[in-house]
């Protein structure tokens, strides 16, 4: 077993009452790609955001390699090394292409020079490069998609939290997209935390799968293993004695 | 952006049109000057402004409170302890960013953002106007008064002499304005305004400290404005808060800027250099016209402002670099600029 990248230690988030995340515990191994999963309201995006540091948990631990995150900014929290996208993508839009990707760079080196290179060597894989000097605001969805991750990737995260990153794509745009994070983490050796609802994506990505149902987690373990588990069929399609009257 | 440089032709018409400047004061007459210089003027801290909404995407109606700030301190310096402009223009730079800092802790530490920001910066102008009007030292509301000194020669040390010393002055001051907020524009931190300005939590995503950036446009763009205070109080020798710190001065500070090309280099120039001598034309006009309705001069301002802003949303500058084809690439902007 590889050493966990990233510790959720029993985290609770209650807004007004509502209980959207509790007491939830998680390990991401340095290495693995983890999805996160369940039905809508499950609390899936709170425990992003916590972990993101967009706001802070009620209880619990958030640790990155030893280091506890609980607290701190959004920004303190990518400087840490935990890059994230959104789940509606959010790109600089008057920006080119490069410098959407420069501003992730400039995390780690000050001089724009210097971080406009490592802006372009992000850029070439994920195939914006050709694109490099156009604004944001003329790409197509998937183009956006491309570029939201390359800003995140350059800032060097040992994690990267995707939001949902294949939503809204057809189909055919999801296989090339698949197959770049798939290299991302073989051959990068990137460890990835992904939200996500396409479950043939979860599938074919993930190590890992840990559900979650209003707020708590229901299931953790291997893919195959966890989608045959009654509970997590049962959250998602309901029991299989129907309460509902039937239809006449 | 430094992909999308000024072409050869783009840079030999800057030259020409910065030594057509130099030379000015030589073919025009005093009048013809004072309009040039009030153009310089509203080039200088338009660009000062600019710097604050138009890259980092902060709105500020309440400009008026750093050149009155400026202004006054420099002038008290002046007055009360016969310090020298040049030594009133440290101090007014370094009260004016002083203030600005406290402006932006207070709004952003609080999440204040967009239009309540806005608010927040016209309470300050105005409730410093007031304060002002009641300060005895500084004159109160009925103005305070620089000596004015008649001297033969044109002293820069002093500020003390003839129009043309002005013009050269604010020629200086807006040429080195927009050097230095071009040189920002390529470094980290203007990216970061732009990043801040685009999308604030996409940038705080991407690592950027938003406190800090904003903090810093806002101290920056303060900073920046209150020499042009300490040059009108030194060129018209008096101070009066009612007018120097005055919502409609805040406005004024703003058209040229959003008139030529909000996020852009050269808009806040553009936009001074075709609004003020309008303004101008547009008086001597009706009164050559024997027309003295009140209110018609704003009343055509306000008319040919709509038409730009209708034409040109994105403002003169952007669509006359297009014209001109003045950079690389078509739909580009220079410096780090908005995209039209």
């Amino acid at each position: 077993m590889t050493d966990a990248l990233l510790t959720v230690e029993r985290v609770t988030k209650n807004f007004r009452g509502l209980r959207a995340v509790a007491e939830v515990s998680l390990t991401v191994p340095e290495g693995r790609v983890v999805a996160l999963v369940g039905p809508n309201g499950a609390g899936k995006t709170t425990l992003f955001n916590l972990i993101a540091g967009v706001f802070p948990p009620d209880a619990g631990h958030i640790q990155l390699a030893g280091r506890r995150l609980n607290g701190l900014r959004p920004d303190q929290v990518c400087a840490a090394g935990i890059g994230r996208t959104f789940q509606m993508v959010r790109p600089f839009l008057d920006l080119s292409v490069e410098d959407n990707v420069l501003v992730g760079a400039l995390l780690r080196s000050r001089h724009t020079a210097t971080a406009r290179q490592r802006a372009r060597v992000v850029l070439e894989p994920l195939g914006l490069a050709p694109l490099a000097n156009r604004t944001a605001r003329s790409l197509t969805l998937l183009e956006r998609k491309r570029l939201e991750l390359a800003r995140a990737l350059a800032t060097e995260p040992r994690l990267l939290l995707l939001d949902e990153v294949l939503a809204g794509l057809r189909p055919g745009e999801l296989q090339p997209l698949l197959d770049l994070l798939q290299r991302f983490n073989r051959d990068a050796g990137l460890t990835i935390l992904l939200v996500e609802h396409v479950m043939r994506a979860v599938m074919a990505l993930s190590d890992q799968v840990v559900v979650l149902d209003h707020g708590e987690k229901i299931a953790d373990g291997a893919p195959h293993d966890v989608i045959a588990d009654p509970r997590v069929i049962e959250c998602y399609l309901g029991t299989e004695q129907p309460t509902a009257p039937t239809r006449s | 952006m430094s992909t999308t440089p000024l072409r050869p032709h783009g840079w030999l018409l800057a030259a020409i049109l910065l030594g057509l400047l130099l030379a000015a004061p030589r073919f025009l007459d005093p009048y013809q000057l004072s309009v040039l210089t009030l153009a310089l003027w509203f080039a200088y801290v338009g660009q000062a402004w600019n710097l604050m909404m138009g890259f980092a995407g902060q709105l500020s109606l309440g400009h008026a409170l750093y050149v009155g700030l400026g202004g006054y301190a420099a002038a008290a310096l002046y007055v009360h302890f016969g310090v020298g402009p040049w030594f009133g223009m440290l101090l007014a730079v370094a009260v004016a960013a002083v203030v600005g800092a406290v402006i932006g802790a207070l709004g952003f530490r609080f999440g204040v953002r967009g239009v309540y920001f806005a608010l927040l910066t016209i309470a300050f102008a105005e409730f410093t106007r007031i304060a002002f009007d009641h300060w005895d030292w500084l004159g109160g509301s009925g103005g305070l008064f620089l000596p004015v000194v008649h001297e033969a020669s044109n002293d820069l040390w002093t500020l003390r002499g003839e129009p043309a010393l002005y013009y050269y002055v604010m020629l200086a001051m807006t040429v080195l304005a927009l050097l230095l907020v071009s040189v920002l524009l390529r470094s980290r931190l203007g990216y970061y305004w732009l990043a801040v300005r685009e999308d604030q939590d996409a940038a705080a995503a991407a690592g950027v400290n938003v406190f800090r950036t904003k903090l810093s446009a806002v101290v920056l763009s303060g900073a920046m404005t209150a020499p042009g205070g300490v040059i009108f109080a030194f060129m018209h020798n008096n101070l009066f808060p009612e007018e120097i710190f005055s919502m409609a001065r805040s406005i004024e500070i703003i058209i040229p800027p959003i008139v030529g090309g909000l996020g852009t280099l050269f808009g806040p120039i553009v936009g001074a250099f075709i609004l003020t001598p309008f303004g101008e034309a547009v008086s001597l006009a009706l009164d050559q016209a024997g027309l003295s309705l009140p209110g018609l001069k704003q009343f055509l301002y306000g008319l040919a402002l709509m038409v730009i802003i209708i034409w040109m949303p994105h403002g003169i500058w952007p669509w006359l670099a297009r014209r001109l084809g003045l950079f690389g690439r078509p739909g580009h902007g220079g410096g780090g600029e908005k995209a039209p």
